[in-house]
């Protein structure tokens, strides 16, 4: 087994609303190994985004982070705001949901590469725009040369990702935190954005962990994927082994809430309940209010990590009592 | 969500920046020479001609020494527009400057400063400054000084709400996970954004200096005479308003419009940065 480009180890993070503390992130664990593709998936506020926040140390005070994130073996946290900034942006990058907000408006594109470059490169002003051509071309982005000086606002929704994959890009990191990054875009751009995002993965040796809420995404793209709720991961498997035999009523339930395979005009089965708020607190496994298979000892105690493959893990006591999907 | 495929930000009539920016030219004009548009000195007594209405030789008529009303309200422009940038200038970038470091770093320093503004908002701008140049004592230098301890306060208030904005948008999060320093992401990233509010604000703050330091130019707590201010011009005529309107009437005006070109100035440039976004 190489080793692990990224730990993280009971990361909680939280935060303050309403005068009260609660938990978006609620100590997870998990791995990232080089050139790997970690899919995490979950609904809406089930603490994706908050994760890779947390990873690059944007979570700001009063939110409040805790627990280990090991970045080659290296506590980013302990670390001193100067050295902070050499892993930022230079090993680990990250793109958003919504390129459109996460570009400065008042900066073309071509100047936010070269300022990417001159953060974190020795090479010279003349070489940064020659290599800031090259990253638009690599993006995808046609005539790159000449769109350079173009603002933001100049660009389609997909290009502007493009944009942002350039930038996130320029330093060569070796982790790539994407954030929901087709969410926004239209269907057909999202397909796009994926696979640039997969070959750039291949062609620069780099891991990429994807959030997304979007299962066909995580099948079609990722090795391995952990699947979160209500702040804490119910399973991670590779990708195939998920899909194929799932180990958490939840995972279980999102699959069967796939429209595929199915006869025509029959009703397609949902998780009943709705997810908890911030703040609702849960003794036992997050998704116990909401789950068929549940009995009284899964709303008792946070349920202990089982191991069901070598590479597949659950949070879910119920495991054996699962039916495989149809 | 669809997403828009926009080639140029919307086509506006730049019509209110235009008329504004001229009219702030043409006083500037004056301002830096007056000497060349005056027709006479605006200090030459001339006693045969004390109090005379509006005429050819004298289109604004004359005050009670008989000096030239257009002349002087010439001359005043550069005494006013002085007042406008000298008394604003450091507020802006030092206000500004503070606001940007609290809106950015918070903590006490943010406790402290909102207990600060609440102090200084619950006096009067006018009596503050009446207050600190009475303790100064009057003349330019000391009104530039006691507009300055105040208003950086308002500058320093809205640059942090500013940024405060700001901040919270993706991309000042994009620009921390890039590895950016602080500074580098208040003065390259967040600043640009943030300046549009900050601009408008020192355009109408400027048109409010001039009617403070008329104010007090009036009050006698400002330009000291023979010195040509619109207000102590206003202050002079105020005994003759009944007999002779004009000594009153023109500067009163050359105010409004100065304050006309600023506001005008100050909606265009907003109208401006808001079309780039």
């Amino acid at each position: 087994m190489t080793e692990n480009l990224l730990e993280v180890h009971g990361l909680r993070t939280e935060f303050h609303s309403g005068g009260r503390r609660f938990a978006a992130v609620d100590g997870i664990d998990f791995a990232v190994r080089p050139g790997e593709i970690l899919g995490i998936v979950g609904e809406s506020g089930s603490g994706k985004s908050a994760t890779l926040r947390s990873i690059l140390g944007l979570i700001k005070p009063p939110g409040r982070v805790e627990g280990q994130i090991l970045w080659r073996g290296q506590d980013i946290q302990g670390l001193a705001p100067a050295a902070l900034r050499r892993i930022r942006g230079a090993e680990i990058a990250m793109i958003f949901q919504d390129p459109t907000s996460a570009l400065n408006p008042v900066l073309t594109i071509g100047q936010q590469i070269r300022e990417s470059l001159a953060a974190h490169t020795d090479l010279s002003a003349t070489e940064r725009q020659r290599r800031a051509i090259e990253l638009l071309d690599l993006v995808g982005i046609p005539a790159a040369a000449r769109r350079l000086d173009d603002y933001p606002y100049q660009f389609s929704g997909g290009i502007r990702q493009r944009a942002m994959i350039a930038i996130a890009l320029a330093a060569k990191p070796a982790l790539l935190l994407a954030d929901e990054p087709t969410t926004a875009l239209d269907v057909t751009i999202q397909d796009q954005i994926i696979k640039l995002i997969l070959r750039l993965a291949a062609e620069l040796r780099m891991s990429v962990i994807l959030v997304t809420h979007d299962l066909g995404v995580v099948a079609e793209s990722c090795d391995r994927v952990a699947v979160m709720y209500a702040g804490r991961i119910m399973e991670t498997a590779p990708v195939a082994s998920l899909f194929q035999t799932p180990r958490h009523a939840y995972t279980l339930g999102l699959l069967q809430s796939i429209p595929q395979g199915r006869a025509p005009r029959t009703p397609l089965p949902s998780i009943p309940g709705v997810p908890p708020r911030p703040g609702d607190v849960t003794k036992g496994c997050g998704f116990a209010p909401r789950c068929s298979f549940a009995e009284p000892e899964c709303r008792s105690g946070r349920p202990e990590a089982r191991r069901m493959a070598p590479h597949h893990l659950t949070w879910c006591r119920r495991a054996d009592a699962l039916p495989e999907p149809a | 969500m669809t997403v828009a495929i926009d080639s140029a930000p919307p086509r506006r009539s730049h019509a209110t920046l235009i008329i504004g920016t001229v009219i702030l030219a043409v006083m500037l004009l004056v301002a830096l020479v007056p000497g060349l548009v005056a027709p006479y000195d605006p200090l030459r007594f001339d006693y045969h001609g004390t109090l005379a209405p509006p005429s050819l030789a004298h289109l604004f008529g004359t005050d009670m020494y008989g000096r030239d009303m257009l002349s002087r309200t010439l001359w005043a422009t550069r005494v006013d527009l002085q007042i406008a940038i000298f008394s604003t200038l450091a507020p802006v970038i030092i206000g500004s400057l503070i606001g940007m470091l609290i809106g950015y770093y918070g903590g006490i320093a943010d406790v402290v400063f909102n207990r600060l503004v609440d102090v200084v908002v619950t006096f009067p701008f006018l009596v503050l400054v009446i207050g600190i140049v009475a303790v100064l004592g009057p003349g330019l230098i000391n009104l530039y000084i006691a507009i300055g301890l105040v208003d950086w306060v308002f500058f320093a208030r809205l640059a942090r709400a500013e940024i405060l904005v700001q901040c919270r948008l993706d991309y000042a999060h994009a620009a921390r996970g890039l590895g950016y320093g602080p500074a580098r992401i208040l003065f390259r990233h967040l600043l640009p954004n943030a300046i549009g509010p900050i601009i408008t604000y020192w355009m109408t703050d400027m048109a409010l200096a001039i009617l403070l330091g008329s104010s007090l130019g009036y009050l006698g707590l400002g330009a000291q005479p023979p010195l040509a201010e619109w207000g102590t011009l206003i202050a002079d005529g105020k005994n003759f308003m009944a007999t002779a309107w004009w000594i009153t009437v023109f500067p009163g005006l050359a105010i409004v419009i100065a304050g006309f070109g600023f506001s005008l100035a100050g909606d265009g440039v907003a109208d401006l940065l808001r079309a780039r976004e």
